[in-house]
């Protein structure tokens, strides 16, 4: 067995016998890796730099006092700065950016002693659904649809990453999530990811987009993994004012397996019309699932769900208009070539139009015209309102005795690259109407995988918790995870 | 249905400082119509007595010390510049 398919449990364990080194396990990534330049999940790679983390690794823990992440190959999303490495964001607008800082999140991964590979394809400012908007060109998801070899979508706007932890490219990923963009691709994949409470991580160092929803988290291949991997991404950080100055569990340890007297949400707001019978039957399932394992299932009701995209769909364009204003070639990244009696309005507005892809420019258009005067009222501040219902909604749940919530994570599972080119941009925003839910209330929200589609391909649950309860929301999803049995892999094509 | 005419799409293209070429007005204007019509839907909501969400947690922000905890890294501030002198960001003469 190759070392890049372990799971991080594995690997931690192995390296702290002594029966394996990072060096060799970050040997294995880099090969894989080098081999798979079809998925295109890599776009910035730093061999060097693992290798000499790899060689400090094996060090402490041959110390004896290494922290879980030590000596683990990752992966890290192109939207966090990574000192003296491209940070780009996907997006010709950071084109040469190198960072002279490192975002807390990923520092933290690195003082915990994980080994960072490269940085990972997503879509251009984590704005999108499929990877498509990526200035890199999309990656591709390592599943295909049976003997079809169809490029599939591996999501977004975390796609990089999902497609390099289904490849055994690393043994967990970095992924940020604004919408869905986490979870989508981890179901689109066959891997698990969690977007945990606002505020559990720091957003320090992590390209904004939309600053009020924008939360990190772990893609790994199992439960297991993310509860280790976000224990070593969550924390306090005084540099940004939104982390929550709370202690971090031991989400590890939480994974009890027993859910006896737990009580699991179903919504029917969300079985949507039109939703295929594989979806369905998918959900009818895991809400067994669970049930079997001793939870009380009860029907809720989470009314505002319908005008959760609607609302997304102001908020964060409205805060990505805000935050992409930096981008005026001013102080780093592109700036366009000017021609004679240009002056600093030509250039911001040439900057930012060969800068930008079009995804991205539509949506500051929008956020720039739901801000403006005489429209403020009419959909920012509604969509601020609605979003305090939403939020409501969750509230009264919890309050009810709910402990979490149990939904699909996807409308459906991943679609070809290119089908949604002529679709109408709403189209494509469906891809987040379970998800998006979650961080207009701020709440914890996990993709595990279930079953496979009649395609073959990978489906996933998604699991809502409640704020700060990261940890009883991993013990319910292994337990989901468990219960499933979900152990199919791609078949290697590339 | 909301429609958005070729004149205020040039206007929001303005307002963001994105040039955006005459002929591709007519299709930003109707995308924006269809974005915006979808977002229509929030006017079926009853809103009344709702606050407008400020912050997804109750949280209090923390407050610091007004004083200076960083500095002397003007090299490293500019490093990235796409055009930097004399420790200075330089850009287009601003002629007003």
């Amino acid at each position: 067995m190759s070392l890049n398919t372990l799971t991080i449990a594995e690997a931690r364990d192995r390296l702290r016998a002594r029966e394996v080194t990072s060096v060799e396990l970050t040997q294995a990534c880099l090969t894989a890796i080098d081999g798979a330049g079809a998925l295109n999940a890599f776009v910035h790679k730093t061999p060097e730099i693992a290798l000499e983390r790899a060689a400090a690794a094996d060090a402490r823990i041959a110390r004896g006092d290494a922290p879980a992440m030590c000596g683990i190959p990752v992966g890290i999303k192109d939207l966090f700065c990574t000192e003296g490495v491209p940070s780009q964001a996907a997006s010709n607008i950071l084109k040469g950016f190198k960072p002279e800082y490192e975002s807390t999140v990923s520092a933290q991964l690195r003082d915990a002693g994980a080994v960072m590979l490269g940085k990972l394809n997503m879509d251009e400012f984590a704005m999108g659904s499929s990877n498509e908007s990526s200035c890199y060109g999309n990656a591709v998801n390592p599943w295909r649809r049976g003997n079809d070899d169809t490029p599939l979508t591996p999501g977004g706007s975390s796609g990089g990453s999902a497609a390099a932890v289904a490849a055994d490219l690393c043994l967990g990923a970095t992924g940020t999530d604004t919408g869905g963009s986490i979870r989508q691709p981890a179901a689109f994949t066959g891997t698990v990811g969690i977007k945990p409470t606002y505020g559990r991580c720091s957003r320090w160092g992590i390209v904004a987009f939309a600053s009020s929803l924008d939360q990190a988290g772990p893609m790994t291949k199992t439960v297991r993994d993310a509860a280790i991997m976000l224990g070593a991404m969550a924390g306090h950080d005084a540099r940004d004012s939104t982390s929550a100055d709370i202690p971090v569990p031991d989400f590890e340890a939480a994974l009890t397996g027993d859910i006896r007297g737990k009580t699991i949400g179903i919504p029917s707001e969300y079985r949507m019309d039109g939703m295929p019978a594989e979806i369905e039957k998918l959900w009818t399932d895991g809400t067994a699932m669970l049930k079997d394992a001793g939870a009380t299932i009860v029907d809720i009701s989470l009314p505002h769900t319908k005008y959760a995209l609607p609302a997304y769909y102001v908020i964060a364009p409205a805060e990505a208009s805000s935050n992409l204003a930096r981008y005026d070639g001013v102080r780093y990244g592109h700036r366009a070539k000017l021609g004679p009696g240009d002056g600093i309005t030509e250039m911001y507005e040439k900057t930012r139009a060969e800068g930008f892809g079009p995804e991205v420019q539509r949506r500051v258009m929008v956020g720039t015209y739901v801000l403006s005067a005489g429209f403020y009222d009419a959909y920012y501040n509604r969509a601020r309102r609605v979003r305090a219902l939403i939020k409501r909604d969750f509230d009264l749940a919890f309050a009810a005795g709910v402990d979490a919530i149990l939904t699909p994570a996807t409308p459906s599972s991943a679609f070809g690259l290119g089908e949604m080119a002529d679709a109408d941009p709403v189209a494509m925003y469906l891809n987040d109407v379970f998800t998006v839910t979650v961080n207009l209330a701020g709440l914890p929200g996990i993709a595990v995988p279930t079953g496979l589609d009649s395609k073959g391909l990978p489906l996933g649950l998604q699991l809502i918790g409640r704020p700060w309860g990261e940890a009883d929301l991993l013990n319910t999803a292994q337990v989901l995870e468990n219960a499933a049995g979900f152990v199919s892999k791609p078949q290697k094509w590339w | 249905m909301s429609t958005i005419d070729i004149e205020t799409a040039r206007r929001v293209a303005k307002l963001a400082r994105i040039r955006v070429p005459d002929q591709n007005l007519p299709q930003l204007a109707e995308q924006l119509s269809g974005i915006l019509t979808f977002m229509e839907q929030l006017n079926e909501v009853d809103v009344d007595g709702i606050e407008p969400m400020t912050s997804v947690t109750p949280m209090r922000l923390k407050r610091r010390q007004d004083t200076v905890t960083d500095g002397d890294i003007q090299a490293r501030i500019l490093s990235n510049a796409p055009d930097a002198r004399e420790g200075f960001f330089a850009v287009p003469k601003v002629v007003e």
